[in-house]
């Protein structure tokens, strides 16, 4: 059956712009979400130059970054600095991770990893991507409101979040409340494509493809979807309340009798600043699964076919996630170990914790496993997704002292924990999704990204990615608190501060190193080497697609005739067996 | 649900039986708040009276007792988060605040 | 628009038992029951955490609030049987049925509206009185926000978007279906809004 239900000879608005092909839909998505990427992380380097080098002019672009950011000799403000690193972490996780991950390699590779002609809903597939924009460019236009950007941290605390950026024309054109406004749109944005996928991949999944013959990848973008769908809403609740509170000066978050600068403030008060905590929490950490999984399940994708062999424990994986998937949502409250809880409440989330980490190692275990005496082609794919592996150990290992509230209490916003959390998301899954990208640049494009420019984009950005964060661990562990704007005008900074600096540096030496990358992807699109449908000999359903596939992805509809990942089996024609060809074709 | 026409005429009478329903349970959800009870106890009645409405809605108009075990798991697992949202907030600022009346003077 | 239709848009997939409208829209019920959970959450954890009135009798006129729900139970039963005579191929019988629905909830709206929040804010009884009224004005505000969503998907389907009826009629009452659906749910929550706001 070949779908065609689009527009038959559509114009260029329809094609390219309002489209409704997945296909299309999912290349916007990675293309906006990858200049968000580099946008945010080049808000980071800006705050490296105030960390390194406090109180000296910004070199180079100190003199354009306007009156909210820095001031008339070119120095970043404490204000600026509060603003860049609020945003840069919006932006990193809701406006570039995630849309990446879920919507990018979601939407082009899932529904061809199943067969499908397309997602399940199209129209619905198109406006998550337009709110997405929507949102995208309502949270960067809060840079320019009077005050500047939203400045209390990505995770919006309140009493602060609500007293914070109140200059200027007070209550709705300032950067918090178009923070809040923002994030209701990404949040519309991701339940959108959720229902989308869920529906997509129980319903559209081609003849033959049982649940446990889909690809790992799927498996994770499945559960991924899941946490999307019923993590969000209570931030969204959360933000209708903080948006409430400074439209309205309600007094949700605003507890009795509270003095601001020696100030009691005007509220009615009762209500309290943890509740926020609770609902934002309840999203934030199965959000870092959605961060960690689809990297998860790139990484098992490209390990499979350059390992020329079977996943290590397929059935465990799946299992794996999908109990990660759901403790996920009962671990929140360790991120707020230091707010006073009782013993009871810590002990329960402590233990939660701990149990959590068993299906984290299972997976990396797994992965590690499926290395084991394999003939490794060492492709650009495979060095980022072998990259990952150590790295996200690291992540997840330094996470253990976090998640018990002992110590945790010592450590508690301290750059170890900025070191912890961005080994997992940065040299975890911004890897991952580099990986992603080279695997699957040839079937969207039919063309294979140059190999010379990826070595000279992995080495220099795996060795960058460690100068980057590994120095924060000693930094934090030194006791520097994570919000400073100079660290040095105390005295557990000063000593570190050399630490401080190679971080620095690492950040900048990273940005260069992405320059091959950005090169690559767009010089390749046109100028890359042709390759055939197949290229990296791989066996699941889209590659099955011609490359790039056409509108209604397959020529025939395929047929799974067996598992993902059937390389090497004994006695057979070809060292791969691909899902949709008929065993008497390849025995 | 996949109903032909006849199934479809059976069921409209059950929509207004549970439409009767409904309306007596408002008026009965009413008189149970003027009752002398305590707070609490008013709170349970209330809440046991209005989840036997919110069922008759979901099985009845929405069908719910036509559907397969896939819409239950996703229903279920999405109550089941629900209720964790809505005890463990409470349990912890309840324990905080016992601990706190516990060292006041 | 469309020559060839995506695999399960009409029939129920054999595993689910449901199509792919439906399966959708109880997807998107299931986050809206985390969304309207959250609140509900925060109205507990504020109602226990003190200076939240429970004074029941001077809060909230409770007659306005039955009348009101017994408004949204009649426009729930309207709707169901507004898709059972789309079912029963009936359209004639259907609209009104759509249309009675439309009326009741823009009753209910209006109420809402010009009895309940006009009065009260002439009152000078505002989000910010106190964390009791805000959290009224917010979730039954949002619930209200729901109502009229529904209501201009209802006109959507009775003006511009009825005509996919003589093309399709199966794809016509699924969507009334899910429309339903969606209704019933708005119906639901507000079952729960009623007593914890009017009457505890």
């Amino acid at each position: 059956m070949s779908s065609d239900h689009h527009a038959h000879n559509p114009g260029f608005i329809s094609k390219y712009v309002f489209s409704l092909d997945h296909k299309v839909i999912g290349v916007q998505y990675t293309v906006t979400s990858l200049i968000f990427l580099f946008f945010g992380f080049s808000l980071m380097m800006i705050m490296r130059w105030q960390l390194a080098y406090p109180g000296e002019a910004i070199p180079l672009v100190g003199g354009w970054l306007g009156k909210y950011l820095v001031d008339n000799n070119g120095v970043l403000l404490p204000e600026g600095y509060n603003s860049l690193g609020a945003m840069h972490g919006t932006i990193m996780v809701f406006l570039g991770v995630v849309p990446l991950a879920v919507g990018g390699f979601g939407n082009y590779v899932m529904p061809l990893q199943i067969g499908a002609p397309d997602m399940a809903f199209p129209k619905l597939n198109m406006a998550s991507y337009w709110v997405y924009f929507a949102g995208g460019v309502t949270m960067l236009s809060s840079f320019f409101v009077p005050g500047g950007a939203a400045n209390s941290g990505w995770t919006a605390y309140p009493p602060l979040s609500n007293i914070a950026n109140t200059v200027g024309t007070y209550p709705f054109w300032n950067g918090q409340t178009i923070w809040l406004l923002a994030m209701v749109l990404l949040i519309t944005s991701s339940l959108l494509g959720s229902v989308n996928f869920i529906v997509t991949i129980m319903h559209l999944r081609v003849k033959g493809l049982t649940m446990f013959r889909l690809p790992f990848f799927v498996w994770a973008q499945f559960v991924t979807s899941f946490l999307l769908l019923l993590a969000f809403p209570p931030l969204e609740a959360a933000g209708v309340l903080q948006l409430m509170d400074r439209v309205f000066d309600t007094s949700f978050f605003m507890p009795s009798g509270l003095v601001v600068s020696g100030v009691v403030q005007e509220y009615s008060g009762g209500g309290s600043p943890l509740l926020w905590q609770h609902l934002f929490w309840f999203l934030a950490h199965p959000e870092v699964y959605v961060l960690i999984l689809p990297a998860i399940g790139i990484v098992g994708e490209i390990i499979a076919n350059n390992t020329r062999r079977p996943l290590w424990g397929y059935k465990t994986l799946v299992y794996s996630v999908i109990f990660l998937g759901f403790m996920s949502f009962v671990v929140w409250a360790h991120h707020m170990f230091l707010t006073g809880m009782g013993t009871a409440m810590s002990t329960f989330f402590q233990t939660t914790t701990m149990i959590i980490s068993i299906p984290s190692v299972v997976i990396l275990t797994a992965l590690l496993l499926s290395l084991w005496q394999a003939s490794i082609r060492f492709t650009v794919p495979m060095l980022f997704a072998l990259s990952f592996l150590p790295m996200f150990a690291i992540g997840g290992l330094t996470g253990l002292p976090l998640g018990l509230s002992a110590s945790d209490i010592q450590l508690h916003d301290t750059y170890y924990v900025i070191g912890h959390f961005h080994y997992v998301v940065a040299p975890g899954t911004i890897m991952a999704l580099l990986g992603g990208v080279y695997f699957w640049y040839p079937k969207v494009t039919g063309r294979k990204m140059s190999t010379l420019l990826g070595h000279l984009h992995f080495w220099p950005s795996f060795v960058f990615m460690n100068t980057v964060f590994f120095p924060m661990f000693m930094v934090g562990l030194a006791g520097v608190s994570r919000r400073l704007w100079d660290q040095t005008e105390y005295v557990q900074g000063i000593d570190v501060q050399g630490w401080v600096r190679m971080s620095s540096w690492g950040a900048w030496g990273l940005g260069l190193a992405q320059l091959p990358f950005i090169i690559n992807f767009f010089f390749s699109a046109f100028a890359g080497k042709k390759v055939d449908a197949n290229p990296w000999k791989a066996t699941t359903l889209e590659w099955a697609a011609p490359s790039p596939p056409p509108h209604g992805n397959f020529a025939e509809v395929p047929v799974a005739y067996r598992g993902p990942y059937e390389y090497s089996v004994p006695n057979a024609k070809e060292d791969f067996h691909p899902q949709h060809i008929p065993d008497s074709q390849v025995v | 649900m996949a109903a032909s026409a006849e199934d479809v005429r059976k069921s409209i009478k059950s929509y207004l039986l549970v439409f009767g329903a409904l309306a007596v349970l408002t008026v009965i959800t009413v008189a149970a708040s003027w009752l002398k009870v305590s707070v609490a106890l008013a709170i349970f009645i209330a809440l046991v009276i209005a989840s036997v409405k919110g069922s008759l809605v979901a099985s009845v108009f929405m069908h719910l007792t036509g559907e397969k075990a896939t819409l239950y798991w996703v229903l279920i697992i999405s109550a089941f988060f629900f209720l964790l949202l809505v005890l463990l907030p409470v349990l912890q600022t309840w324990e905080t605040s016992h601990l706190i009346d516990q060292v006041k003077p | 628009m469309s020559s060839e239709l995506l695999p399960h848009t009409l029939d129920a997939h054999p595993v689910t038992g449901m199509y792919n409208g439906k399966f959708g829209v109880w997807l998107f019920l299931a986050s809206e029951v985390m969304l309207f959970g959250a609140l509900f959450s925060a109205y507990i954890l504020l109602r226990t955490h003190g200076d939240f009135p429970t004074h029941k009798e001077t809060l909230l006129n409770y007659k306005i609030g039955a009348l009101n729900t017994f408004l949204l139970i009649t426009s729930s039963v309207t709707m169901v049987m507004a898709w059972a005579s789309f079912k029963l191929n009936d359209p004639g019988k259907g609209k009104l049925y759509l249309w009675i629905t439309v009326i009741l909830s823009c009753a209910f709206l209006f109420i809402k509206i010009k009895f309940e929040y006009m009065h009260k804010i002439h009152e000078d009884i505002i989000p910010s009185t106190s964390t009791f009224y805000g959290i009224y004005y917010c979730m039954t505000g949002l619930h209200g926000l729901h109502i009229l969503g529904g209501v201009v998907v209802m006109l959507y389907f009775l003006t511009v978007g009825s005509g996919l009826w003589n093309k399709n009629q199966q794809q016509f009452t699924n969507r009334i279906e899910c429309t339903g659906l969606y209704w019933h749910f708005v119906d639901l929550v507000w079952i729960f809004l009623f007593p914890v706001f009017y009457l505890l």
